[in-house]
């Protein structure tokens, strides 16, 4: 009696391929769900009208979800804040208002007072209107972390997914030295390199550690759909590659890419963060940030740790709607969770 | 199955060979290029000059590339000039690096302690109290910054409570090394006090650096568990009259475990970079904390041989892990 | 599958006490915000020591359902299931979990549909039998070792020294459901419940299992529960066929009766959707037209109606009840042939 090979290498078996390969599986594990929710019935017919009905039926499924509701809640909230925050602010919060109650030796941080109902920093600005305007920059560094890292593993992951071979090859072993690299020592290292840290050296730092993942999973979920009856389809008939890539199989590659996006805007947010705490944040804080805030509030967060606490919750729950959401999203799309 | 590891190996040099590399490139990419790297910015001319010669900077990339990775491999990666000035940077990393070691043992011994039994109780009765509350528990677990919360941890319990020490490794002063893991030296000479309050510091830190991976261990078993309570092997196991204790441990969770073991190996990667927070909120002397240190001093030959050495030990991990799944599971093993 | 040879029955084990007695079993199923569903309704069948019953009927027609209610596996929550299962005059539904577990295994065995998913992929074999005997007759594990080796080697395992230490990715498809058969007959329980036990299988794998169950649930005087929706495997092994319709027994009776001369129109369709080898080929595969989900409600008609080539008027308005007469229920208003006397609707009898 011969073991059955097939059976040892069922699905369920994951057998380990390269280094760190772990980290690679869950990525693809991920990106197979893109493959399972293509917009293709059964008969393996091309259903443009499928697509929609996935989407819809998503939506019907979200739309009960109380978690979605109060991440998406958390979500449009911040969003607005963000927008509004100047009109909001009592403040200018780059001013320094309360400068002259600070004194380095009996009083370094002004307290609430008539006008200012939390207090000042430690150069006498606004601590209201500095949360408030705060969320604008946080926004921003969250999202254009995400849309770069975004846009460089699209370019990366849509190459090696298209190109089989030597240019998919050379791509992914690039994108497995990065993963393999601790990814807050990767955007440490990242930043060390700018002689002058700024808000953009951050997002870089930022935005490349995510590259690889965002290639990694995009690659999967194309591979999925390489071999989908539709794709099989429009080669047949003599479509040309670049528009079955652009037109066939990227779109119903995005799912997971989305899921992922959602949840790298709170992971950006908290790096941005950790990255400030250690000193290599934006130095420049005439106009606040949010992790800023925190990693600046240390040297202060024993005798006065409202300082940090509030830029603390912020940042909190905001990263908390952003999980939510992406949670939930994932849960929706995942043709696992239907049961 | 030494097949596989061979082939593992032969990979995990090539990773190694490629991180030299981009070492290399992020070196050269420095402000004020290598040099600067190696001496800090305020060496004078003269020894910049001899040091260039000296590293052959004024060689074709190449050759610099070579002599470069000579130096690495016979473990000459300069002197630290701002950590600790005139202590060779290798040095200092054997130096610290077990302590960072000790934390991250700690901290994934206690996620993986509280994250196994809860996952597992939190599928079995999934929808209920418990589910919820860890699951929320979770997510706001990933959702606060890891240096956030070791500065509550310090805050309520070492300062204001005072129940553990605020900052470091160990009080006692004299105590005897033997592995440079002060917990498990203290145990080896008996110096009891010193294990403990080696045993003491560790506490904070290591709670703190176990939040993140305790909220993804939780969550893929509870996952996984969940997938395996679908299996019709459970129910096979249940025809069979075992009794409940068999058919959790040999029948639920041998099986959930092995996406868990997968888990964990991608942890490390977390848990090094948390152990750069956890460390400076603590001052714990480990390699996280010599570089954050190391970056505000530019102490650029310290700040290369951690990361080497941080990345190696991440992909070695990873290797191990693989190795330990192939064991785990019979299907990968006997192919 | 009509080339398994019908063996004559078993020594005729009818008049003596059953073993197994189920009565008005019912198996409803509720989930939050649903309409409960009813699985199985009203079900009443009886298995003598020895004998081999077979339930059968298309998926969905509840004798899964059946089965697990009598193993007790069927979920902590979401369903009821009131009646009664008697194994010796003991109400398997009233006992608690712990003497469920105790039965399980030892008193009853069940085998499944899937072998390879019904077997723990990272146990070897030899431990999956093993832990049964430990369990059950006390034994240690290096006890139990031959008995577990003894066991592999009456189902027809080869080398089953080797096979002890194997794992089930490393056994073929009916390797597997042998070895699952070891495992449910460990300790000779005097009940084995087979759910779809060849329905994963090569049909000629198919024919060996059979034989094998055969052989035996017959050395060791076991009582067997068959349960399919393949005739041809009823042919070849059960002394007495249920023909189950929408969680209700639409027919029953002896094998051979019951072949020759169905009643009940399903049955008969069934009957004719397995393809002989005699008769032509037009009248060959006369399948079931429609699906389950055709089903009339069997509160105010008779379920099968809308699918049924016999069905008059009446069906459609009457709920049919089932009707003994000698060995023979029968459920239906028109039955094929005429010759048998149609039923009494439920509505007449109250």
């Amino acid at each position: 009696m011969t073991p059955t090979h097939r059976d040892a290498r069922d699905p369920g078996t994951k057998g380990p391929r390269g280094l760190g390969s772990r980290k690679k599986e869950r990525i693809d594990e991920l990106a197979a769900t893109a493959g399972a929710s293509g917009p293709v019935d059964e008969a393996g017919a091309i259903d443009d009208t499928a697509g929609v009905s996935l989407i819809a039926s998503a939506w019907r499924r979200l739309r009960r979800s109380p978690v979605f509701l109060v991440g998406l809640a958390i979500t449009i909230a911040f969003v607005v804040l963000a927008i509004v925050s100047s009109w909001l602010a009592p403040h200018d919060p780059g001013e320094w208002l309360l400068y002259d109650k600070v004194s380095p030796q009996s009083n370094p941080i002004p307290g609430p007072e008539p006008g200012f109902p939390l207090g000042a920093d430690d150069k006498g600005r606004d601590l209201l209107s500095r949360l408030l305007v705060g969320s604008r920059q946080t926004l921003i560094v969250g999202v254009c972390a995400t849309l770069f890292g975004l846009a460089g593993g699209l370019v990366l992951g849509t190459l090696a997914g298209a190109f089989s071979g030597w240019v998919d090859s050379v791509i992914m072993r690039i994108v497995d030295v990065m993963l393999s690299i601790p990814s807050l020592l990767l955007a440490f290292s990242i930043s060390a390199v700018a002689s002058r840290p700024s808000q953009w050296t951050l997002i870089i730092a930022i935005a490349i550690v995510q590259i690889p993942i965002f290639a990694r999973l995009l690659r999967g979920s194309m591979l999925a759909q390489r071999s989908k009856d539709h794709v099989l389809a429009a080669r047949a008939l003599g479509v040309k590659k670049s528009a079955i890539v652009l037109r066939h199989m990227l779109p119903n590659s995005l799912g997971p890419v989305i899921v992922q996006a959602t949840l790298v805007l709170a992971t950006a947010i908290i790096d941005a963060a950790a990255l400030s705490f250690l000193g290599l944040g934006n130095p420049d804080d005439r106009n606040p940030e949010w992790g800023q805030m925190l990693g600046r509030a240390q040297t202060y967060i024993y005798d006065h740790p409202h300082l940090a606490f509030y830029p603390a919750i912020c940042i909190i729950i905001v990263a908390l709607g952003f999980t939510l959401m992406g949670e939930s999203l994932r849960e929706a799309l995942d043709p696992k969770s239907r049961r | 199955m030494l097949r596989f590891i061979v082939r593992r190996l032969l990979q995990l040099v090539l990773v190694i060979f490629a991180l030299s590399v981009l070492l290399f490139a992020w070196l050269k990419s420095l402000p004020g290029g290598t040099v600067s790297a190696m001496l800090g910015e305020r060496a004078t001319p003269e020894s910049r000059e001899a040091l260039t010669k000296e590293l052959g900077l004024d060689q074709p990339i190449p050759v610099q590339y070579w002599s470069f990775l000579k130096r690495a491999v016979q473990g000459d990666f300069g002197v630290s000039n701002g950590v600790q000035p005139g202590t060779p940077a290798l040095d200092l990393l054997l130096e610290r690096f077990p302590a960072t070691i000790e934390l991250s043992i700690s901290a994934l011994l206690v996620a993986v302690l509280l994250a196994l039994p809860l996952g597992y109780l939190a599928a079995r009765r999934r929808g209920g109290i418990l589910d919820n509350v860890a699951i929320v528990g979770s997510l706001v677990g990933v959702a606060v910054p890891v240096f956030f919360l070791a500065f509550l941890l310090k805050y309520w319990f070492a300062i204001e409570l005072g129940w553990m020490p605020v900052s470091g490794r160990q009080e006692v002063g004299n105590a005897t090394r033997v592995t440079g893991f002060f917990v498990l030296d203290g145990l080896l000479t008996r110096e009891w006090d010193a294990s403990l309050d080696a045993l003491k510091h560790l506490v904070l830190p290591a709670i703190a650096l176990a939040s993140i991976p305790f909220a993804m261990i939780f969550r893929i078993t509870r996952a996984s568990v969940l997938d395996v309570l679908d299996e019709d092997f459970v129910r096979t196991a249940r025809s069979k009259g075992l009794t409940s204790r068999v058919i959790r441990g040999r029948h639920i969770m041998r099986n959930a475990l092995l996406p868990v073991i997968t888990a964990i190996g991608l942890q490390t990667g977390l848990l090094l970079g948390g152990a750069i927070l956890t460390e400076t909120v603590f001052n714990f002397p480990g390699i996280g904390n010599a570089l954050s240190e190391g970056f505000t001093k530019r102490d650029y030959p310290v700040l290369q041989v951690i990361i080497l050495a941080a990345a190696g030990v991440y992909v070695l991990v990873n290797l191990v892990v693989d190795i330990l799944y192939a064991v785990v599971d019979p299907r990968v093993r006997t192919r | 599958m009509t080339t398994t040879t019908p063996e004559t029955a078993r020594r005729d084990p009818r008049g003596a006490e059953p073993l197994l007695s189920v009565r008005d079993l019912t198996v409803t199923f509720k989930r939050q915000g649903e309409d409960p569903f009813v699985a199985v309704d009203g079900l009443s069948f009886d298995v003598r020591p020895g004998q081999t019953v077979g339930l059968v009927g298309e998926s969905g027609c509840g004798k899964s359902v059946t089965s697990l209610a009598i193993m007790g596996l069927l979920p902590d929550r979401g369903n009821t299931v009131t009646g009664s299962v008697e194994l010796d005059g003991r109400d398997l539904l009233t006992l608690s979990n712990k003497q469920m577990r105790d039965l399980r295994g030892s008193d009853i065995g069940m085998i499944f549909q899937d072998p390879l998913s019904s077997l723990n992929p990272v146990v070897p074999i030899g431990r999956q039998v093993t832990e049964v005997l430990e369990r059950h007759k006390g034994m240690s594990r290096k006890s139990a070792k031959p008995v577990a080796r003894e066991m592999l080697h009456k189902v027809g395992i080869p080398d089953p020294d080797r096979r002890l230490t194997e794992y089930p990715h490393q056994l073929s498809g009916g390797m597997r459901q042998r070895a699952l058969i070891a495992m449910a007959l460990a300790c000779e329980p005097r009940m084995l419940i087979a759910d779809e036990p060849t329905t994963a299988l090569d049909v000629t794998i198919q024919a060996q299992i059979l034989a094998l169950l055969r052989e035996l649930v017959e050395e060791m005087d076991t009582a067997l529960i068959m349960i399919t929706h393949d005739l041809g495997v009823v042919a070849g092994l059960c002394d007495e066929v249920n023909v189950l319709y929408g969680g209700r027994l639409v027919e029953r009776g002896d094998r051979h009766p019951l072949f020759h001369d169905p009643h009940h129109p399903y049955t008969g369709g069934l009957l004719s959707s397995v393809p002989s080898l005699e008769g032509d080929a037009a009248e060959r595969l006369n399948p079931v037209p429609g699906s389950v989900a055709d089903n009339l409600p069997w509160t105010s008609s008779c379920a099968f109606a809308p699918r049924c080539s016999n069905a008059i008027e009446r069906c459609r308005e009457e709920t049919p009840a089932a009707v003994a007469s000698g060995d023979r229920v029968l459920r239906c208003f028109n039955p094929l042939g005429g010759q048998a006397s149609p039923a009494e609707s439920e509505e007449d009898r109250r």
